[in-house]
């Protein structure tokens, strides 16, 4: 078997590999489903109908939603530039944490400047926690994969420390919870009356800016060239280590982005179930949005989608929310071998 | 004088080489695939995986054996999976790993919630007990921590020596160094490339299932959800400090399970009243940052290792 | 091997390819091939790069299966596309890149294959003295316990050459046996060579280089653009009909008139880097100067330092009588040093970034963009202009660069470079690989820099290209560079005791 690349693919191949990768996430679904009991089309019904039924389930996709564009997105920038941040959850939390320390009364200042004096103190937060990986990568050639799985452990029981100690709230009750932000601290509703906050716009722009950066900045262009031949790149006089390193910011600013508006729009304090694996589902969200800064919007919409309408499916009928999850995985690595065959054919030799 | 006493007391010892067992196992695994050149990192998953398959099969009625076989083969499928994405196709292994980890743990929590839908509580099965060998098991010290352990244990250090021989002294093992060295140095020859890498991911997801089953069926008697926190990830780390050696990955595992043990032991001491627990849980991640921090300098990588062989590409 | 038991026939011969067709999508890499090779005889595989030698060999060797023809070895039809059923017919082939595991020992490597996957030993002491005898006979001497990362160049190739001799083959392929060695050790390669036929054995041996096909070749078969386009007993021609019928009648190098020396534009003194030893040299403008010298002896090094990849251990370097403060890669471009990379696929280019992408790669910061934001219009008029001056076949400057030929590659490379009118210039294998068509347009430009006034290094393994380009020749062996000889001052076989490192021995 020899893989031989296309040179100029029609826009049949690029579409179709995709398309059928999502199917076939959704027929592996329908037979599991099946095999717990569920009828298949009752089980995809109960799921769009869960998230997008009502305006009510449509806001909750759409909050749901908010937390995977931004880890959606620090996964993408730096998986553009091979840096293998599998870390978002740490970063999320990160952001989270410093929401809180500052966000409780610490700064007792009026919302138009406390709001983005969180957002800015949380993504640097984030930014630092990536590079400590990132610069173990760059100084000693250690795999930022593991490293960065690692760290998520390791702050979360950080997280957890802070949650019973310096951060624990006196009117808790005992529980590890964080006090409530101060209401300057909230991030308000972008329509009164509707369950959807400033979090949500706050991720679009965000993926917007990205998307300029990506394409329209001389950073964009530095960290394409790492990610695709770091030896062409050095080469070429691109300072290779200072771009991963300003791509591990980028990344883990946004990460944390997230943790700021899922405390200061959503929960409006912080809980170690903060985050049931935004981090991790974020991989899945930019490899489904092949890496693209705006096409992470859609897939997080999707995805939320995924997880809003299984979590109603499953009261409904009692098959496990985990279809969500497995559907999720294998539409990542059907995906990724769709990517493949939109640029290579198979053929014998 | 605290810290002596439990260095010299067997117990601490026996309880380092229980914990030592499914790292041994897992670790094995994944220095097999890399080898070939195939990095894995499936392996949280697999385990989650084969922790769940071997106890789940054991509660359903089978034999202990027979559980261990069924978490070996099921991580055997997902290596399968694994290895057709990552060998011929040659996509990206950080990706084609992580998607594995999510999809094996998925499958798996998915799995006990059907099977089990109604549980509160996990139920308990009659895990493996230990077994003194005669004689040895009476020498002091080293035979209450190295010979009165489950049968698993010792599966564990006989699976260590037998992957060293193998590797180092077969012509099997010839060809999967070789294909992790330079994959190209064994197509000429006339072997395939393809079926040695697939073959060394199949057979190390495998025993990292087999790794991930000691949990539930030597050192626990039940699977909770989070039971392999990130014991995939350590040993990943394990293997780079073993510098891709059986027997150095071994010690290493012993090693690390000893500053596990020490910590558990420490935090139940005087100690744990003054540092958060959580500081003593960390240690195991933090300890393995910093190994692979410190053998970074090393140069005992496969030279292939993460890189896919399509022959005859133009 | 029935043909070898009834050995005396000299008919029948041990292989025979029969109208080998091979496509690559829309290319032809082979049309209509049939050759046969007999026992004791050595037939030479001659033709440009590019011209399907390589294809031909992976075919007959069972890397590839062709489209259409046959291969038989001694009689038996080979099945396509098995390497496994080629070794086993007594087939074994000399890899122009080497097919070691670096890690290994140099008996693993012979060994492995060899034995059977479920066997529970690997034999050492049999497969260490089955090696000694065959080096002792075939004089490949060499450590059968030694690591073979720890091995020079012609070491490596002679494992190479034990590894097929322990398979017993009967008939050896060697893929450009001779780019990597000396003059002196391509002699003791012929002598090895000579001993194997004498043997019994049988030799496809492929080169570009004419008159070492002259020296050991019985019978010549040239490929141009995938065809047979000639076959000659070797009594019955000679290298200037050979070379003629390899490029067909396409045009010849570029002269290179002489022109006086102009003034010193890049010294180095005592200059110590990477494997580099105390190297002194200078770049005059107008003038080529070419370092001789078998690859992997300092030539990535020397080039590394200059395009400012690499920095000074110790020693001095000046451009045009400056010390630079600080010497890396953007600092070289500022300063005028253009660079044409050894591998144009890994550190010349991006292989998913498109032309005017890969254009602007080292000049997008200067040139194509204000305060941190891309021009990406004026980036693709740069590019179609370069598309345009330097004859770069492409689709359009939107095309990912993976999808051009390497001609063209090394075209819009080259264009990238003197479209900023380097007062230096590095180019570090700049024809490596290319059609005679391209190499004479590289060759063409980088002489017509040198009349403009460039100071060119011109970095080649290929001794014929230093000897007909340069002003001046430096040999570099193990990262130490001879003195300068002016064009001519030297013969090859001089050049070749430089190479071997033994005119280092005299001097110091």
């Amino acid at each position: 078997m020899r893989l031989e690349p296309i040179s100029q693919p029609s826009l049949q191949r690029r579409l179709l590999p995709p398309t059928l990768a999502i199917l076939a996430s959704f027929a592996i679904a329908a037979l599991l489903a099946q095999i717990a009991g569920g009828n298949p089309f009752a089980v995809f019904d109960l799921i769009f109908k869960g998230a997008l039924g009502s305006k009510f389930a449509l806001l909750e996709t759409l909050n749901r939603a908010t937390p995977l564009i931004f880890t959606g997105l620090a996964v993408a920038v730096a998986f553009r530039a091979k840096l293998w941040n599998i870390g978002a959850e740490a970063q999320l939390y990160a952001g989270a944490v410093i929401t809180v320390v500052l966000g409780t009364g610490a700064l007792a200042w009026p919302a138009p400047v406390l709001l983005p004096t969180l957002a800015i103190g949380a993504a640097l937060a984030g930014a630092i926690v990536l590079l400590i990986p990132a610069m173990l990568k760059t100084r000693f050639g250690v795999d930022e994969v593991v490293t960065t799985l690692l760290f998520n452990f390791i702050f979360l029981l950080f997280v957890s420390y802070l949650l019973e100690g310096p951060l624990k709230d006196p009117m808790g009750m005992g529980w590890p919870k964080s006090a409530r932000l101060i209401p300057e601290a909230r991030l308000p509703r972008i329509v009164e009356g509707l369950r959807l906050h400033w979090g949500f716009a706050l991720a679009l722009i965000c993926a917007v800016v990205v998307w300029v950066i990506d394409r329209k900045t001389t950073l964009g262009f530095e960290m394409r060239a790492v990610g695709q031949n770091p030896e062409a790149a050095a080469f070429a006089g691109i300072p290779v280590a200072k771009v991963i390193l300003k791509t591990a910011l980028l990344s883990g600013g946004l990460a944390a982005m997230g943790g700021f508006s899922e405390v200061a729009g959503l929960k409006g304090s912080l809980t170690l179930d903060l985050s049931p694996g935004f981090g991790y589902t974020g991989i899945v969200v930019a490899m489904l949005a092949l890496l693209n800064p705006l096409g992470v919007v859609a897939a997080a919409l999707f995805v939320a989608i995924i997880f809003v309408g299984a979590d109603s499916m499953s009261r409904a009928i009692g098959v496990p929310t985990y279809l969500a999850d497995i559907m999720l995985a294998s539409a990542l690595l059907l995906m990724v071998l769709a990517i493949l065959f939109t640029k290579f054919r198979v053929r014998r030799d | 004088m605290e810290l002596l006493d439990i260095l010299l007391s067997a117990s601490f010892w026996a309880a380092a080489i229980r914990i030592a067992s499914p790292l041994i196992f897992a670790t094995i695994g994944e220095l097999i695939c890399e080898r070939a050149g195939v990095l894995n990192l499936g392996i949280e998953g697999i385990m989650v995986a084969g922790a769940f398959a071997g106890w789940i099969s054991v509660w359903a009625g089978l034999p202990l054996w027979g559980g261990v076989a069924v978490a070996l083969i099921v991580g055997m499928a997902f290596g399968l999976l694994h290895s057709v994405l990552s060998v011929p196709f040659g996509l990206s292994q950080h990706v084609v790993g992580v998607g594995i980890t999510l999809l094996a743990t998925s499958v798996t929590f998915y799995t006990y919630r059907v099977v089990l839908p109604e549980v509160s509580s996990p139920p308990k099965i009659e895990a493996f007990q230990p077994f003194e060998i005669p004689l040895f098991s009476d020498i002091p010290l080293l035979g209450p921590a190295l010979f009165s352990q489950t049968p698993l244990t010792y599966a564990a250090f006989v699976m260590a020596g037998l992957t060293a021989f193998v590797l180092f002294r077969t012509p099997l093992g010839l060809a999967v160094r070789a294909a992790g060295e330079n994959p190209s140095a064994v197509a000429a020859q006339g072997l395939s490339v393809t079926a040695i890498r697939m073959g060394a991911v199949i057979v190390g997801s495998g025993l990292m299932a087999v790794g991930g089953a000691f949990l539930t069926m030597s050192a626990f008697d039940s699977f909770f959800f989070d039971m392999v926190g990130g014991r995939g990830w350590i040993c990943i780390a394990l293997v780079v400090f073993g510098a891709w050696r059986p027997g150095k990955a071994l010690l290493g595992a012993i090693l690390f399970a000893a500053f596990d043990a020490l910590q558990i032991r420490v935090q139940q001491a005087s100690l744990g009243t003054v540092i958060p627990y959580q500081i003593f849980l960390m240690m195991p991640y933090v300890l393995s940052i910093l190994a692979l921090v410190l053998m970074s300098r090393s140069a005992q990588v496969p030279a292939a290792l993460m890189v896919p062989f399509n022959k005859g590409t133009r | 091997m029935s043909a070898l038991e009834t050995g005396a026939e000299r008919a029948d011969p041990v292989l025979r390819m029969q109208g080998i067709t091979k496509r690559f999508g829309s290319v032809t890499a082979n049309e209509d091939i049939s050759f046969s090779l007999h026992k004791g005889e050595v037939i030479a595989l001659l033709g440009e790069n590019g011209a399907g030698k390589t294809t031909l060999m992976n075919i007959l060797f069972g890397q590839y299966s062709a489209d259409k023809g046959v291969v038989e070895a001694f009689g038996t039809p080979l099945p396509a596309g098995a390497p496994r059923a080629a070794l086993d017919a007594g087939v074994g082939m000399v890899h122009q890149h080497f097919t070691l595991a670096d890690n290994l020992t140099v008996w693993e490597n012979i060994a492995l294959g060899t034995q059977e996957l479920g066997a529970f030993s690997l034999r050492p002491a049999r497969v260490k003295a089955k090696t000694r005898d065959l080096s002792a006979r075939f004089h490949l001497t060499v450590d059968p316990d030694a690591r073979v990362g720890a091995l020079t160049v012609g070491e490596r190739q002679r494992v190479e050459i034990l590894k097929a001799l322990y398979r017993e083959a009967k008939v050896l392929i060697l893929d450009e046996p001779t780019a990597v060695l000396t003059p002196q050790e391509t002699d003791a390669l012929f002598a090895t060579l000579r001993e194997a036929i004498s043997m019994g054995l049988s030799i496809v041996f492929i080169s570009h280089k004419l008159h070492e096909v002259m020296a050991i070749a019985h019978r010549v078969l040239v490929l141009r653009h995938g065809r047979l386009v000639a076959e000659r007993e070797i009594g019955d021609t000679n290298a200037e009909e050979l070379a003629s019928i390899m490029v067909g009648g396409e045009v010849r190098a570029p002269e290179v008139p002489a022109l006086p020396a102009g003034p010193a534009l890049l010294t180095l003194t005592g200059a110590t880097a990477g494997v580099l030893q105390d190297v002194d040299l200078t770049l005059n403008a107008g003038q080529i100067t070419g370092i001789a010298g078998v690859s992997g002896n300092g030539q990535g090094a020397l080039s590394d330092l200059i395009s400012g990849v690499l920095t000074l251990q110790s020693g001095e370097m000046q451009i045009a009588g400056q010390t630079p403060t600080h010497w890396d890669a953007r600092t070289a471009i500022a300063h005028g040093v253009g660079r044409i990379p050894e591998d144009r696929h890994k550190a010349g280019t991006i292989a998913d970034f498109d032309l005017t992408e890969n254009a602007i790669l080292e000049t997008y910061q200067t040139d194509f963009s204000r305060a941190g934001w891309m021009d990406w219009t004026k980036a693709r008029r740069h590019t179609e202009h370069l598309i345009q001056t330097y004859d770069v076949r492409c689709p359009g400057p939107d095309t990912p660069i993976r999808l051009l030929s390497g001609g063209n590659m090394q075209k819009l490379i080259l264009g990238r470079v003197l479209e900023e009118n380097p007062q230096i210039i590095v180019a570090n294998q700049p024809v490596r690989g290319l059609d005679i068509g391209a190499v004479n347009y590289v060759h063409s430009r980088l002489a017509a820099a040198r009349e403009s006034g460039s100071a060119i290094l011109l970095i080649s393994e290929d001794l014929d290209e230093i000897m007909k380009l340069s002003d001046k020749i430096h040999v570099i062996s193990e990262g130490r560079l001879s003195p300068a000889f002016l064009r001519g001052a030297l013969s090859v076989a001089e050049i070749g005791k430089w190479m071997a490192g033994q005119g280092f021995a005299h001097a110091s």
